[in-house]
């Protein structure tokens, strides 16, 4: 289990670096998504892997025998943070491309080089 | 007291709701409220500075929820001072915002303003690992829209590609918490400085793994080379006052890289010579590429840009050493820097605005009001270059002395004063383009037009394209404010130079509280109702 895990991570990681290195908006807005969910994966896994265990202490019962609760409520807020972090870079590269009329995500050359004012 | 550490989160978000509740419609409400929000939150700053200035350290739980499970707040000289120097740049940029008629350009720019300072002053204030990351995102998330305040074809391909940045960078973030997370068992800060302390030497491989994910993601927000290529086009395509409020952005960074270095990795643990060994070099060239991109640059707001790279390359420099001294120094320096960034973007604005919004360096007919802002300028350059009289002076004299025990303070030292000359260079040159030049021009003309030839064919401004929003003077609503906002910022400088001496005690009694972690991890976790 701890190695399906990792290679989940690990292959959600790598999709996600791979498509945020395109920049191109729509695959890096995709890739952004794989990572944040490779991240949120990962974050479940920082409180050990343990299924079918209870997340609260129950009666002092075993120290060994419970689930950590506090990762689930950390992931909990990392997606609602990257969700709405999705929205805003969806609204922009939209914005941006409805604007700028292309959709790359480094500068254009009239941001280097002066144009006398005709930008793009 | 004791509730009122929460007033500086609790206050801006409460206007900035008020804000966008109410008074969308109505400018003059939202200017009113919002500069009456930032104006208290400078009376609070300056009130919990006063409390926390005896030293003692304020400890706010909220929910009253025991550290450390529950999220609290905490209140020492270092976040009062911080949180000062925010509120009143906050303020002064503010007016300025006003001023300039930056803020009817786009929608929400007071509520978002004050969502910012929210998060900023969460971020200084938070003894929380998790929740320091929450309110990076608040700050940040603020700052999207004020980045991209005005619209813009440029604006927002600027814009797209800070969010992105920053989202990588957040991700990162969580990472390194989570890794963090998984060694300590805890997010508390004081709580994982006790539990770092503990850990066997052997033991701390994945520690460290975590300490220097954390590292990376404060450079990023510091803008450190080689994580810095997001900030020239950030900054030179925002507005100009929301450049220079996110002067103090990319201190939140090395904020964070001296509170968690001093607090939960402190001195002879395994994991801050690594990260000392890391962050010396990243500093050194950063203020080499900093200062050569104020030399190179052909376009004023990328000046400023580099020269706010520099700066925090400056600034790191005296943090790596890591001894009281030398953070004292950085603090001394954070302040200036912050200080006379922000004072360097507002004067970029105004001469923006005086040519019809654009900045490169070549020749215009001579701008409106050219020799009171070519003063300003002169000053912000002295300032910034380091030059006497002025604080850059001192604060760049206090880095030099604080390297001197450095084995390496030869290279260091020499990387600081020849950079220094690149600056004073890349600024003089910047200021002849912008300032001087146009009166030559205007002579030669005048020259022409006496002895009967023919004027000269002089450079016509550039045609804008009906669709870009620009600066413009017109729009203005008081440019007098736009110089005293500016000027205040200026005279911040020159009281920092004047006050040195006071300012550099405190600054080093900050240090000395910083370097004596125990009464700040004992009144989170001892001084508590049913303590362990």
């Amino acid at each position: 289990m701890e190695a399906l895990v990792a290679i989940a991570i690990g292959a959600m990681t790598a999709a996600g670096v791979y498509l945020v290195l395109r920049l191109r908006t729509f695959p890096t807005v995709i890739g952004m998504t794989m990572l944040s969910y490779a991240i949120n994966l990962f974050l479940v896994t920082t409180g050990r892997l343990a299924v079918d265990k209870p997340p609260i202490l129950h009666g002092h019962g075993n120290l060994t025998d419970y689930t950590d609760p506090l990762p689930q409520a950390l992931t909990l807020t990392a997606i609602v943070i990257s969700f709405g972090m999705t929205a805003v870079v969806v609204l922009l590269a939209l914005g941006a491309f409805i604007e700028g009329g292309d959709d790359y995500i480094d500068m254009p050359e009239s941001d280097r080089r002066e144009t006398g004012g005709d930008h793009e | 007291m004791s509730h009122f550490i929460i007033a500086p989160v609790v206050l801006p978000a409460l206007i900035g709701g008020l804000i966008i509740l109410w008074m969308r419609h109505d400018m003059l409400l939202q200017r009113v409220f919002s500069t009456a929000g930032s104006v208290l939150l400078l009376g609070v700053s300056l009130y919990l500075a006063y409390y926390a200035s005896g030293g003692d350290i304020f400890v706010y739980r909220l929910g009253n929820w025991p550290a450390p499970f529950g999220i609290v707040l905490m209140l020492d000289r270092l976040a009062a001072l911080m949180m000062v120097l925010t509120a009143f740049l906050g303020l002064v940029v503010q007016l300025y915002g006003i001023g300039s008629g930056w803020d009817r350009k786009g929608w929400h720019f007071h509520a978002l303003w004050q969502f910012q300072m929210m998060g900023v002053m969460g971020a200084f204030l938070t003894g929380d690992a998790f929740n320091l990351f929450v309110f990076f995102e608040v700050l940040l998330i603020a700052s999207y829209g004020l980045m991209i305040h005005g619209g813009g074809g440029l604006r927002l391909r600027a814009g797209v590609q800070y969010v992105i940045i920053n989202l990588l960078g957040s991700t990162l973030f969580l990472a390194a918490l989570g890794t963090l997370y998984a060694v300590t068992g805890t997010l508390n800060m004081a709580d994982m400085a006790v539990k770092v302390a503990e850990m066997p030497a052997e033991d701390t491989a994945l520690l460290r793994t975590g300490a220097v994910l954390l590292m990376l993601v404060f450079a990023i927000k510091a803008a450190l080379v080689p994580l810095h290529f997001w900030l020239p086009s950030t900054y030179a395509n925002a507005p100009g006052p929301v450049a220079a409020l996110f002067a103090i952005m990319s201190k939140v960074g090395v904020y964070a890289i001296i509170r968690f270095y001093t607090l939960v990795f402190p001195g002879d643990s395994v994991v801050e010579h690594i990260i000392a060994d890391m962050l010396l070099p990243a500093a050194l060239i950063t203020l080499v590429v900093g200062q050569i991109g104020v030399l190179g640059g052909r376009h004023l707001g990328r000046v400023a840009a580099m020269s706010a790279v520099a700066s925090i390359g400056t600034l790191v420099i005296a943090v790596t050493m890591f001894t009281p001294a030398s953070i004292a120094a950085a603090l001394y320096y954070t302040i200036h820097s912050t200080l006379s960034a922000a004072a360097l973007f507002l004067i970029a604005d105004m001469v923006a605005a005086r040519r019809g919004g654009e900045l490169w360096l070549s020749l215009r007919p001579k701008i409106r009001d050219s020799g009171l802002i070519a003063s300003l300028f002169f000053m912000t350059a002295i300032a910034i270059a380091g030059m006497p009289p002025l604080s850059g002076f001192i604060g760049k004299l206090l880095i030099l002395d604080v390297t001197r025990p450095d084995p390496w303070w030869i290279g260091i030292w020499s990387t600081i004063l020849v950079t220094s000359l690149f600056a004073i260079v890349g600024f003089g040159r910047a200021g002849s383009t912008l300032f001087w030049l146009p009166f030559q021009l205007q002579r030669i003309e005048r020259q022409a037009e006496a002895e009967g030839r023919p004027r000269p064919q002089g450079p016509i401004p550039p045609k804008l394209e009906p669709d870009e929003h620009i600066q413009d003077i017109e729009d203005a609503v008081s440019p007098a404010m736009t110089f005293v906002s500016t000027g205040a910022l200026l005279a911040g400088l020159v009281l920092l130079t004047v006050f040195a001496r006071p300012a550099m005690q405190m600054t080093d009694a900050i240090a000395e509280q910083l370097f004596d972690p125990a009464p700040y991890v004992s009144s989170v976790l001892i001084e508590q109702e049913g303590a362990r």
